[in-house]
């Protein structure tokens, strides 16, 4: 082709906006700091989805402001929310009671790496003794599914999406949908599978990004919202 | 019986020995800062803090958390569902004793640290959890296969103190928790051997708290004390000394 292809790479919002696409009627799902977070003001407007949070905040709402601020509340993340009219509160245990029995039908992580077999690493660093696990680990062995999102390579260029993780990992083979900045994939019995991708992008430059071989979907479509 | 009312946080904290381990309540709201500084005041060391995370998570800005205790070099371990400082680019009082290896950690995914120490206070001694398994922190540990399922198995974590902040109390010692402030406090009561609460609101005669919107029993709760107001100018919030 000729003509110039205007490439983008898709912000914070938009892929949070993809992601929170996937959520169906009635899910429970648990939102991870950082990008995960914002998938919360983009669920499509026809579902009821109930928020959890690991610290026993069932059905949380928007983030709160000056006028609703209540100083006791906060998500896990720490932040400020309100309270949708069916909320309740339980203790830490009973929070993670409803993730180790298998109720959160999506939990949705950030992530350092992710590989082609489903493995994920999102809790520790490499050079670094600590690490921060959180709840982490529950949620991904024990929720219903699990989507990352993060960018698609580090800062420094260096793919995140490899054959195997070489940072320490979460969890074995949980990972269902990744979606980054570049597009949306799922895995298939050769690994990742592209199925959504950036506007203005080629799969093979998409490919170039990425730390392991890519299976093109034969309905591969730009990232819809 | 004898008054569970402590005239002060300090009072609260004074018989403390070394080598005590501590559960700490909180997660934000919740957390028993004024039950912390008392403690720093003291001079217990070589302690054992058993929390959400090791604190200090807002440099210069943090009320007295553990961090407080950890710098002034009086932990000789944490027990954490988060051992990193929450942002690469910054570190906490513990990240930098960390990384030197001038403390202990055991980290611990958050929905078994809140399970051990549930299981602490119920009389379990351990039990098995499906978190975990398949990475380095399940190295060493009995695995199990249930309904062809593996998991790993957790003992119950139990300590000498627990300190926790209630929004109300009774003078027998029974809690109640506002919204979030819950968290693990209602479980870190039932854990130790000495239960220590800070409360919020003054403490109210028995008989005024209704039984049925009691959460943690004043059986748990050995040591109450009304966190004093704040000083003039300073708005009464969960998060004041």
């Amino acid at each position: 082709m000729a003509t110039t292809r205007h490439k983008t790479v898709l912000d914070r919002q938009t892929i949070a906006m993809r992601c929170a696409k996937e959520f169906q009627d009635g899910w429970i799902v648990n939102l991870g700091v950082g990008i995960p977070t914002l998938c919360s003001d983009f669920v499509p407007e026809d579902r009821f989805v109930i928020f959890h949070s690991e610290n026993g905040v069932i059905g949380y709402g928007p983030l709160a402001t000056k006028e609703n601020l209540d100083l006791h509340l906060v998500n896990a993340g720490v932040q400020h929310v309100t309270l949708r009219p069916f909320a309740s509160i339980v203790h830490h245990a009973d929070a993670f009671g409803i993730i180790r029995s298998g109720r959160i039908d999506v939990s949705v992580l950030g992530s350092y790496q992710v590989a082609e077999n489903g493995d994920f690493a999102n809790w520790k660093v490499a050079g670094k003794r600590g690490g921060g696990i959180g709840g982490a680990m529950d949620l991904a062995a024990c929720a219903k599914r699990v989507f990352i999102i993060m960018e698609h390579t580090t800062r420094e260029g260096e793919p995140r999406l490899l054959k195997r993780c070489t940072l320490p990992i979460t969890a074995p083979g949980v990972a269902k949908m990744v979606f980054t900045d570049l597009g949306v994939f799922e895995f298939g019995p050769q690994g990742f599978i592209l199925k959504e991708i950036a506007p203005g992008w080629l799969p093979e430059e998409v490919q170039s990004l990425t730390g392991a071989t890519l299976q093109i979907d034969s309905h591969l479509t730009e990232v819809t919202l | 019986m004898l008054s569970k009312v402590y005239p002060s946080m300090d009072a609260a904290v004074a018989d403390i020995p070394d080598g005590s381990s501590i559960m700490f309540g909180g997660f934000g709201p919740g957390t028993p800062y004024n039950l912390t500084a008392a403690l720093c005041r003291h001079n217990a060391k070589d302690l054992v803090c058993i929390a959400n995370g090791p604190g200090g998570q807002r440099p210069g800005q943090s009320p007295y958390d553990m961090s407080y205790l950890i710098k002034a070099r009086r932990v000789r371990k944490v027990m954490c569902a988060f051992t990193a400082s929450p942002h690469p680019s910054r570190e906490t009082p513990f990240t930098e004793l960390y990384e030197k290896g001038e403390i202990e950690a055991e980290l611990i995914p958050q929905g078994t640290l809140a399970e051990r120490i549930r299981a602490g206070g119920a009389g379990i001694p351990a039990f098995y959890t499906p978190a975990s398994v398949g990475t380095e922190l399940a190295q060493g540990k009995e695995h199990r296969i249930f309904n062809g399922r593996t998991y790993v198995l957790e003992n119950a974590l139990t300590a000498d103190y627990a300190f926790v902040r209630a929004w109300k109390a009774d003078t027998f010692g029974n809690l109640i928790f506002r919204r979030s402030q819950r968290n693990f406090n209602p479980l870190m009561a039932t854990a130790a051997r000495c239960t220590i609460a800070e409360v919020e609101q003054p403490l109210v005669e028995v008989g005024t708290l209704d039984p049925d919107q009691v959460h943690t029993s004043g059986i748990f709760v050995h040591r109450i004390v009304h966190i004093p107001p704040p000083p003039e100018g300073i708005p009464n919030t969960p998060f004041n000394m």
